[in-house]
């Protein structure tokens, strides 16, 4: 049976704590001294890149090289992807040398949807991030960064997050990252909400399972999590605010307002942060601020996924439909 | 002289007739009309129509001939039961001089299966800029008299203005794809809860009301003709109603695949889907039957776009825009409009021959079914079922939406001018 990770939406609650659970392990592996599992042994992974992304590339490979799986790097960027041939004839190519695995990331939202489903491969596909859609490892290391920090590392085990308040900030028009988090934290039973200026909402948020508000200073008192977005600067040019200035002054985290949030509420960020944007810099170096946790739970999140995809237990993940070629 | 019988065929749905062709045109209308000297069709309660007309057709020639060519483009639409189809100006070269609507209409006269009109750019290249010669268009061959940039929407309120004036003088039509372009940049489809949750860019129905909008206030300000490009929004209808209750001299077309088809199909990101306009939702679907059933939409038309596999062979946003449609057109409106009684047989008639012919102001289409009338008919098996099988087409292109689907009725045959293209659902 094929099975891949395209989409938050596609995991139950039962996946989604598997996959926590099995990251717990995972991190364990990490303490010892030997970091390798031979899990994975003559597995390849191939990490398809179509976009540059040195982070979650390098936390993929080093998720699959701890499994012991082959890793190769295939970055397309630069080939004339602008033209749809290339997926196609690059997931042949791909195809004709087994991977098992192809972790994809795409600057077109669909695109590893389509490659799970267009018949032009076998092995499991993995969404490292597609377009504005989604970017379900992340969300994942989101969340386990959470139940850790809000529930426990032994006393997370097995559960959810049930009643956490998190709060994300920023660009959710254009973020994938909120896509995926909307998705997978109210799975996992917590209540989400979205702060961002109109114009960075979609239109047809209201079909969502969240909260919006439009002000950040109503919302901290009552946050558990505070995820804030990368914003790119190049916005403003289209209009979506005026100036950085004003976006910082009403969407960016300042000490001020970090100290009204609770006691122990948390600081997350996706990154790479744009400091004095969204966040300044006392907040993204003090304690609260878990950036750094984060990418390190990425690669324990990403040896949890690829294991279950590729050596473990059914049914620890949802498959999309799959579609016959030609259609 | 040739003589064909159709026997026992209910003309535009009424009680069954007979139909007497001979020669170019139709003889005789009545009942247990002499076979004698003629070929006998047995149509048993087949529907006969005025052969259909098709304001919005893309033929692809000259310039794409990898996905159609004047030839298979009107095979298909022969097969769909057309017998005129407007072509499309986004050619390469654009057809935006005497020469190249000249060549269009010529390849059309020697293909035989259908009429083609061609459809005369309103701006130099489509680029919206300047007007093309379009009084040239007119006197040439081709007798244009649609003008269109279809693909890109005319934006500059002056232009379209000048061009909306100019035609006046031979009786001319601009045909506006409504398409606000700022709003619309990065657009892959309906902007709303899908492309919300899907992350594709949207193409907000705001985008097609405020040009249709401006629009029919611009023809009722200098008092000309517009007619609106496959309309799409519920919005959009309303704007036309309006317009039309003020007498303003306003018509618009629906495609098939907007009467059916809503944007949650993208959900499959399979590129088949992807179509400019794009799909909208069920609301707006319901809106635009109850608008072609009360006749404030005019007409159906196709905007039949066939691309080759490899162009929809890939990621949605690397994906050519548009579908096939001409030989799906009648058993989509059939399924949408009529299997539900929102329209009867004589008014598919009025939307999917006589309007058309009347907007395009072609005189030997969209006749009546009668004595003296040109022989330009279809012949509908309406109690047909069947599966939808690309590999069936005539087009060269297999870019359908609907592969797999059971749709209701088929064309049997086709009559040109007398002379059948169709017989018995094949291509003669
Ligand atoms: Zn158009």
């Amino acid at each position: 049976m094929k099975r891949d990770l395209i989409s938050a939406a596609d995991l139950t609650r039962d996946d989604a704590v598997l996959i926590l659970d099995t990251a717990e392990e995972m991190a364990r592996v990490a303490d010892r001294p030997i970091k390798k599992l031979p899990t994975l042994r003559g597995r390849t992974v191939v990490n398809l890149f179509f976009e540059d992304s040195t982070r979650t590339r390098i936390s993929f490979e080093a998720a699959a090289k701890r499994l012991s799986a082959d890793v190769i790097n295939f970055s397309a960027k630069g080939s004339s992807v602008s033209k749809g041939e290339s997926l196609k004839d690059t997931a042949l190519t791909l195809e004709a040398m087994g991977a098992d695995a192809v972790v994809i990331r795409h600057p077109d939202s669909g695109a590893p949807h389509r490659l799970a489903t267009s018949g032009w491969i076998g092995g499991s596909v993995v969404n490292a991030g597609d377009g504005t859609h989604e970017h379900p490892t992340q969300a994942l290391l989101d969340a386990f960064t959470m139940r850790r920090r809000l529930v426990g590392v032994d006393a997370g085990l097995g559960k959810d997050l049930a009643g956490c308040r998190i709060t994300i900030v920023g660009d959710i028009l254009h973020s994938r990252v909120a896509r995926s988090n909307v998705h997978l934290l109210t799975t996992l039973g917590a209540e989400v909400t979205l702060v961002a200026p109109p114009t960075l909402v979609p239109i047809g948020v209201e079909s969502w399972p969240c909260e919006v508000s439009y002000d950040l200073d109503a919302v901290l008192a009552t946050s558990d999590a505070v995820m804030m977005l990368r914003v790119q600067r190049e916005r403003m040019n289209a209009a979506f605010f005026p100036t950085e200035r004003e976006y910082a002054r009403r969407y960016g985290l300042d000490g001020e307002r970090m100290a009204r949030m609770p006691q122990d509420a948390i600081v997350m960020h996706p990154g790479p942060m744009n400091r004095g944007m969204e966040i300044t810099a006392e907040v993204a170096d003090s304690p609260r601020c878990t950036a750094v946790e984060q990418v390190t739970n990425g690669v324990s999140i990403r040896m949890a996924v690829l294991y279950l995809l590729l050596g473990g237990n059914e049914p620890a993940l949802t498959t999309p439909a799959r579609t016959e070629e030609s259609k | 002289m040739s003589k064909t019988l159709i026997r026992g065929a209910k003309v535009l749905g009424g009680e069954p007739q007979d139909v007497l062709i001979d020669g170019e045109t139709i003889a005789e209308v009545g009942t247990d009309l002499s076979a004698e000297g003629a070929r006998v069709i047995e149509a048993d309660g087949q529907i006969l129509l005025p052969g259909l007309v098709d304001l919005h057709t893309h033929l692809r020639e000259p310039g794409r001939e990898d996905s159609e060519t004047v030839l298979t483009g009107t095979k298909a639409a022969a097969a769909g039961g057309f017998t005129a189809v407007h072509a499309m100006a986004n050619t390469f070269p654009v057809a935006d001089t005497a020469g190249v609507v000249e060549q269009v209409w010529r390849l059309g006269q020697e293909s035989g299966y259908c009429d083609v009109q061609p459809v005369g750019a309103v701006t130099v290249g489509l680029e919206g800029k300047k007007l093309a010669e379009l009084g040239a268009m007119h006197e040439s061959r081709a007798g244009v008299r649609v003008f269109s940039d279809d693909g890109k929407c005319v934006d500059d309120a002056v232009i379209m203005r000048r061009a909306l004036e100019y035609v006046k003088a031979f009786d001319g039509v601009v045909a506006q794809h409504a398409q606000e372009p700022r709003l619309t940049e990065g657009a892959q489809m309906n902007e709303g809860r899908v492309s919300a949750e899907l992350g594709l860019g949207g193409w907000p129905a705001v985008a097609e009301e405020s040009i249709i909008a401006r629009d029919v206030l611009l023809a009722a300000h200098v008092g000309s003709r517009v007619h609106i490009c496959h309309l799409s929004t519920a919005g959009s209808v309303e704007i036309v109603r309006w317009a039309k209750s003020k007498g303003w001299n306003v018509t618009a077309e629906v495609t098939p695949h907007h009467l059916l088809l809503t944007d949650e199909l993208v959900r499959s990101y399979d590129p088949v889907y992807k179509v400019n306009p794009p799909l909208r939702t069920e609301a707006d679907v319901l809106a635009l039957r109850e608008a072609l059933a009360d006749g404030t939409i005019d007409c159906v038309a196709t905007d039949h776009a066939p691309h080759p596999h490899e162009d929809k062979d890939c990621e949605w946003s690397a994906a050519a825009m548009g579908m096939v449609g001409l030989e799906t057109a009648l058993s989509v409106v059939q399924h949408t409009m009529v299997d539900n009684g929102l329209l009867d047989w004589a008014g598919v008639a009025d939307r999917m021959s006589f309007r058309p012919a009347r907007i395009g102001r072609l005189e030997s289409h969209g006749r009546p079914v009668s004595a003296g009338e040109p022989a330009n008919l279809t012949l509908h098996d309406s109690a047909y079922r069947g599966v939808v099988d690309p590999a069936g087409f005539a087009s060269r292109s297999r870019n359908t939406p609907y592969e797999g689907r059971e749709l209701p009725g088929r064309v049997t045959h086709t009559f040109l001018r007398g002379r059948a293209t169709v017989v018995d659902g094949k291509l003669a």
